[in-house]
């Protein structure tokens, strides 16, 4: 008998190793490792030796001194101003539109919900490029029908100038993914039961008074997660500046940080710095999406 | 932390309540007034035209020449070549356009695949076997939800090319093949739908622990399984940064990086612009009649990973 039970004992020590192995593996490969890498590469920098640094070169420690070139620089600096001025406007926004199309699609008084909510998800399938060449194409006068519409009606707006291209970036932001968010707080507010309803309905709740004590509470948890998942997105701002910087003059290469990492690495060949930029963005990732954890978790403790 | 617990409200069927398509919606409040109903129509119409506007945009461009493109209105048809010029996508330079179609189906195809079955196999294991260090890592996992791809991209970058990987195919598709969040959406899946019980019938049976995973685990988490490889594979397809900065050989391009390297063209060979629009219509429109027949897949996926306790 104890054979007959030791078998199984082991074999089932060795299944759950065997069933993580593989993407532990890769999991290392792809985030463990390029993340401690990125952390050395940030602390080193390439050293010349020899009379007017002509005696050649070598990789050295240099303690923080990227870190502290990264966030002297200027440029960087505006850039993380800038995405963070982003976040403050496009986060509520996101959220707001798409908590308010989602309580509109789940009021009693929507008709054609299954078309409206196929045509809100639709752009979540075009590709954040595909997205911002196309908005492009609608920001560029001369080519946009909206623009040259507007001119017609006397109104004359520059999309792509200095105050208003961050905006016309939110835009493209907002157009790929509300959508999604829409169908995340749609789901979520399918799963209230009908009871909650019936019972607000007997205690004489109107329609306001429903989605303020009954539906917005319940969606918390979606709301959460949708604002999470926004933070991380903006700070990440990378493709729609690159796309519209050929037409709009006002896009530099140091326009987001993630510019200014990838303008650092390919274009100057600063693997250093942009390793530092690389950590600075992945660190304040962290501190911004659990930092709203723990504030709303905190609030979640008072009520 | 909220993401830790495991969803409450988990329905591990991944069924969507009776009332969800077809029939009116229980928003539940009766007497709705013609005026509400005008009001609220009104307002989803509004949204609909913005959310369709490019869409739309897109359709009419791509019957235009590239002439017409500059010189006509934008919102309206004017001498119609669509067959013309989806002629010229995919013949222009060798018809590197199919090309790239092939990859992005590739890497988006082999990437979710892989990445589903990996995550099936670790979220499972996560969710109904206890072994040391069985949170701790859980927690790296969803650290790694956190973690901006995009900055984990150059120093990648740096490793795979001194591994001599950059430029190739696995450049891309290794680090698809990894998804932290279907690891996080397979443990909650797996701890809320499968029995412990029947894993122990299985066992006592004789059934060896890959042939349970197989057997049973995978069919009971294909609800799970299906709504990971949708986001897997979205995410791949849509995937910009990683390829770009991996490759330079654009025969390994995927369309969105093929198509941006058109438009970077277009300001030397106007023609381009043409191409541009008509490509980005072949590519976006298949995916976008996809997208809508998939959808129950997703909203059902959705609530398990929205949910939490």
């Amino acid at each position: 008998m104890p054979t007959r039970t030791r078998a199984p004992r082991r074999r089932r020590n060795l299944a759950p190793v065997a069933f993580v192995a593989p993407f532990l593996l890769l999991f290392l490969l792809t985030f463990a490792v390029p993340i401690a890498y990125a952390v050395h590469q940030s602390v080193m920098d390439v050293e010349y030796t020899g009379p007017l640094g002509l005696g050649g070169s070598r990789t050295a420690f240099v303690g923080l001194s990227n870190y502290s070139h990264a966030l002297s620089d200027d440029a960087f600096l505006r850039s993380v101003g800038r995405v963070l001025l982003f976040a403050v406007v496009q986060v509520p926004v996101m959220v707001a539109l798409a908590a308010g199309l989602a309580l509109l699609l789940d009021s009693a008084s929507a008709r054609g919900v299954r078309f409206f909510r196929a045509a809100y998800f639709l752009p979540y399938g075009v590709p954040g490029v595909i997205a911002s060449i196309l908005w492009g194409f609608l920001y560029v006068p001369g080519v946009s029908p909206l623009v040259d519409g507007m001119r017609h009606l006397g109104v004359s707006v520059d999309l792509l100038g200095g105050s208003t291209v961050l905006w016309s970036i939110a835009n493209i932001v907002v157009w790929e993914f509300a959508g999604y968010n829409v169908l995340v707080l749609v789901a979520q507010l399918r799963t209230i039961p009908a009871e909650l309803y019936e019972a607000a309905r007997i205690d004489g709740a109107g329609a306001w008074t429903t989605v303020r004590y009954v539906k917005l509470p319940l969606l918390r948890p979606a709301l959460v997660l949708t604002t999470v998942f926004t933070i991380i997105g903006t700070l990440q701002l990378f493709a729609e500046p690159l796309v519209l910087r050929p037409v709009s003059s006002s896009i530099d290469s140091a326009y987001t940080p993630n510019l200014s990492a990838y303008n650092e690495a390919f274009t100057n060949d600063n693997y250093h710095l942009a390793a530092a930029e690389a950590v600075l963005l992945a660190l304040a990732a962290f501190v911004l999406s659990f930092g709203f954890l723990r504030l709303i978790n905190k609030r979640g403790g008072d009520a | 932390m909220s993401l830790q617990t495991p969803a409450r409200a988990v329905r591990p069927s991944g069924v969507t309540p009776a009332s969800d398509d077809g029939t009116p919606p229980r928003g539940g409040i009766s007497g709705v007034t013609t005026r509400s109903r005008i009001l609220v129509t009104g307002l989803l119409v509004a949204a609909a035209g913005y959310f369709l506007l490019p869409v739309y945009w897109l359709v009419v461009a791509s019957t235009k020449s590239t002439g017409e493109l500059f010189g006509s209105f934008g919102l309206w048809f004017s001498q119609p070549q669509l067959l013309s010029n989806l002629h010229q996508v995919v013949t222009y330079d060798d018809a590197i356009y199919l090309r790239w179609a092939a990859n992005s189906l590739l890497y988006a195809g082999v990437g979710a695949g892989v990445a589903t079955l990996l995550a099936a196999m670790s979220g499972y294991a996560l969710a109904k076997f206890s072994f040391t260090g069985r949170d701790t890592l859980f927690n790296v996992v969803l650290g790694g939800v956190l973690l901006p791809a995009t900055a984990l991209a150059l120093p990648m970058y740096l490793l795979f090319s001194k591994a001599g990987l950059a430029n190739t195919y696995w450049a891309v598709l290794l680090p698809s093949f990894v998804s932290p969040f279907g690891v996080y959406l397979c443990r909650i899946y797996a701890a809320a739908s499968i029995p412990d019980e029947l894993l122990e019938a299985a066992r006592i049976d004789g059934a060896g622990e890959f042939r349970i995973f197989g057997v049973v685990a995978l069919r009971i988490m294909t609800p799970a399984l299906v709504t990971i490889f949708l986001f897997q594979f979205v995410g791949i397809w849509n995937n910009y940064f990683l390829p770009l900065v991996m490759l330079s050989d654009s025969k390994l391009y995927p369309i969105t990086l093929g198509l941006t390297s058109w438009q970077s063209f277009a300001d030397r060979q106007p023609q381009l612009y043409q191409l541009t629009v008509g490509g980005a219509f072949v590519s976006v429109v298949p995916l976008m009649i996809a997208m809508v027949a998939l959808q129950r897949f997703w909203r059902s996926g959705l609530t398990e990973g929205s949910v939490k306790g």
